[in-house]
């Protein structure tokens, strides 16, 4: 199963790699990773989502909240919160479908961030469910990245 | 203010100091100079070694006699990649342990620079925790955290790594009074409630058995956990790790128990209703095939790593807190409720003591003897004698390691030395260099195997320089014993690459280092030759040349139930 867990470090040298490195030699997978400066400085704020064995949950959060640059480690799989996901997306488009993707990016309310004679970088925020539909509407137009 | 200004080798010894430290086991190098030049006219005491892995394992060694942080040095690239088998050693015995590492000048790292390593890197895993200096302002106030985490919680190895710059750079020392760590948490205390709740756990059940490790020795809660096994006279197991943390003599000690415990340990794991684990991690050397572990068994774990509580096996009952602590508080609970309390399981705990007591009597861990050749167990055996359960032993890593654990009484903690977790060769005969130093007084004796003694005699010029004595003992089977086990019974008795040929002349090894030395291998003459080894003032080397194809018995094969252990080798079936 993914859990879902949000940490709280402080901002050393080697914390972000104490974070996932116990992960890896604790042998758990990693499926995303972000990180970002609170507003104080000396923290960070890191989300990590894992594939675990729904009974390594409690273990993942204990080796993790047992790193002493970790002032907290909470799995928040369950805990109400707002989970967007952020897409940026080039699609080569040729000159005759440029309108009709202008179209269904109003549609998916993604913005045009570039536009060039080739096609358009464009960027969508949403749920992971509609990200998806977005991605495949656009690949039904041409090459993407 | 100039009186304060030093420059960054002086402040780290200032804070070696301040720590208490009287003795570093370890190695100098080209980024070290200046640590070495300060320490020449310092009275430290800095310990030679002549290899860094060794520095790691005499620290340890000090540190597991004396209770106290020990610490070893080396220099950057190859002197601190040498250090990490130590380390991870340290890490999975939880010994506390500050290594000091010099590094390349801040402006060279991540240049390649000559002898570079990524020390903080490569240590990340193989340590509690390590820090890499940048400045010298930091410098103190690192020192001074690393050994409070050491030393504190659930103790391990930390690392220092201090780039050369700031050995040579002046700063001024500051002396560190608070230290501020706010992610490092410590449960000491254990939670009343459920430490109330065990109380009435332990009432409840009739079948009792205390599973004591390491956690006892590290916390010095052997007089604690005595009162316990006292007060509810159950019977009791120490692990490996354990051993010492109730008296080998103690009539509630039953034995170790695991793949090599004995019958009455491992049976009373499997037949008890009450397992009081404290201070252990349910180890698979220790469990078995986890199912099957302790099937009827409620489970209070006490433990002060939270992590180590519901790890390998739930328990019923979680305590998480120094052990110490925790019996401090249970003990007066379970002697104020003894009166009441205890009469009402009374029958069912005399049934279980006799059948713990059968079962010892069925299949006791007792030496076996030869007039012809010296069995390995009876080599134990004579150890076991001269050291009394007050020696210093340690250990290598083998067949011998487990006879030892198996038959070498030890009546007081901090006296059994060996790798139990990380089992490795080479950690005997350096851990008995630490010893020494921790326990200057009392005979410690290095019962090696041959395998083992050989990764480590370079040792012999430390034993030697520094006029150690110590009784090097070598249980010499010509094998690598364990491993030549393994092959027998698993793998068709194909033994590869597990003949140990040309093993040195002891006399003649031990006399060109300058102290004596020699082989028995005439049962009749072992008792006077270990005599003779403890009478002489300085170090001794006695091979001691045993049976080879001896097991080590009862055994639980790998995976296996514990209470499907393998008693003795396989008996010839008569033919006819
Ligand atoms: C560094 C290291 N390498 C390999 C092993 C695997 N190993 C475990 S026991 C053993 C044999 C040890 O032989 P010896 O020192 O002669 O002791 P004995 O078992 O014969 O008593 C080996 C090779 C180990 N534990 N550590
Ligand atoms: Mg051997």
């Amino acid at each position: 199963m993914l859990q879902t867990i949000s940490l709280l470090l402080e901002n050393k040298p080697g914390a972000l790699m104490r974070a996932t490195g116990v992960l890896v030699t604790r042998g758990y997978n990693m499926e995303s990773l972000t990180v970002a400066r609170t507003l104080d400085p000396g923290l960070s704020r890191m989300t990590i989502v894992v594939d675990v064995e729904p009974h390594q949950r409690a273990q993942v959060i204990k080796q993790i909240n047992k790193l002493i640059n970790v002032l907290q480690a909470t799995d928040v799989t369950e805990s109400p919160s707002v989970c967007r996901e952020l897409v940026l997306l080039r699609v080569r488009a040729a000159q005759e479908s440029r309108t009709a993707i202008l179209k269904e990016a109003e549609i998916f309310q993604a913005r045009v961030i570039d536009s060039s004679t080739e096609g358009f970088v464009l960027e969508a925020t949403g749920d992971a469910e509609k990200l998806d539909e977005f991605i495949a509407v656009m690949r039904s137009y041409g090459d993407i990245e | 203010m100039s009186s304060n200004l030093m420059n960054g080798a002086s402040m780290l010894l200032e804070c070696l100091v301040r720590e208490g430290v009287e003795c570093m086991f370890g190695y100098p190098g080209g980024v070290t100079l200046p640590f070495y030049d300060a320490l020449y006219d310092h009275p430290l005491r800095h310990v030679l070694v002549r290899h860094e892995e060794n520095a790691a394992f005499a620290a340890q060694g000090y540190a597991r006699t004396t209770g106290k942080v020990g610490v070893c040095c080396a220099t950057s690239g190859p002197g601190a990649t040498n250090l990490t088998t130590g380390l991870v050693d340290a890490m999975m015995d939880s010994i506390p342990i500050v290594a000091l590492t010099g590094q390349v000048s801040s402006k060279l790292i991540g240049s390649d620079a000559f002898q570079e390593a990524d020390t903080f890197g490569i240590t990340r895993s193989c340590t509690k925790h390590n820090y890499m200096v940048k400045r010298i302002e930091d410098l103190p106030q690192i020192i001074h955290e690393a050994f409070y985490i050491a030393g504190t919680g659930r103790p391990g190895p930390v690392l220092v790594d201090i780039p050369k710059d700031v050995f040579q750079g002046n700063g001024h020392y500051a002396p560190v009074s608070t230290i501020h760590l706010p992610g490092y948490k410590v449960y000491t205390e254990g939670h009343s409630g459920q430490i109330r709740r065990a109380a009435q756990m332990i009432w409840d059940s009739e079948r009792t058995m205390v599973y004591a490790g390491g956690g006892i020795i590290a916390a010095n809660a052997s007089a604690e956990l005595r009162e316990l096994v006292e007060t509810i006279n159950a019977p009791t197991v120490c692990t490996l790790m354990g051993l010492g943390a109730l008296p080998s003599e103690h009539p509630n000690f039953i034995s170790m128990p695991g793949m090599h415990g004995s019958y009455a340990a491992n049976m009373g794991m499997t037949h008890t209703d009450l397992l009081i684990a404290l201070g252990v991690r349910f180890d698979d050397r220790v469990t078995g095939k986890l199912a099957a572990f302790a099937p009827h068994a409620k489970v209070i774990h006490v433990d002060i790593d939270p992590a180590e509580v519901g790890k390998n096996r739930n328990p019923d009952l979680p305590i998480v807190g120094d052990v110490r602590r925790v019996l401090q508080k249970l003990n007066p609970i379970l002697k104020e409720t003894r009166e009441q309390e205890a009469p009402k399981k009374a029958a069912g705990r005399q049934a279980w003591w006799d059948q713990v007591k059968a079962w010892k009597e069925q299949h006791p861990l007792q030496p076996s003897y030869s007039d012809s050749e010296i069995k390995p167990q009876h080599l134990v055996a004579e150890i076991d004698r001269i050291a009394g359960g007050r020696a210093v032993v340690t250990a290598d890593v083998g067949q011998h390691q487990m006879w030892a654990a198996q038959l070498v009484r030890f009546n007081a903690p901090r006296l059994w030395v060996n790798s139990g977790g990380l089992g490795s060769m080479g950690f005997g005969l350096p851990a008995a260099i630490g010893a020494q130093f921790g326990q200057p007084d009392n005979l410690v004796i290095s019962l090696v195997g041959d395998g083992g003694f050989q990764m480590s005699i370079p040792e012999l010029a430390t034993i030697a320089a520094y006029g150690l004595p110590v009784k090097i003992i070598v249980l010499n089977n010509g094998y690598l014993g364990m491993v030549r086990q393994w092959q027998e019974l698993f793998y068709n008795n194909r033994l590869s690459s597990v003949t140990l040929d040309c093993f040195p002349d002891a006399e003649k090894l031990a006399g060109a280092y300058g102290f004596k030395g020699r082989t028995v291998e005439k049962p009749h003459e072992l008792a006077k030759a270990i005599d003779d080894a403890v009478a002489e003032p300085g170090p001794y080397l006695l091979n001691v040349k045993v049976t080879p194809f001896e097991n080590v018995y009862p055994m639980v094969p790998a995976g296996g139930a514990v209470n499907e252990m393998v008693m003795g080798p396989p008996q010839p079936v008569p033919v006819g």
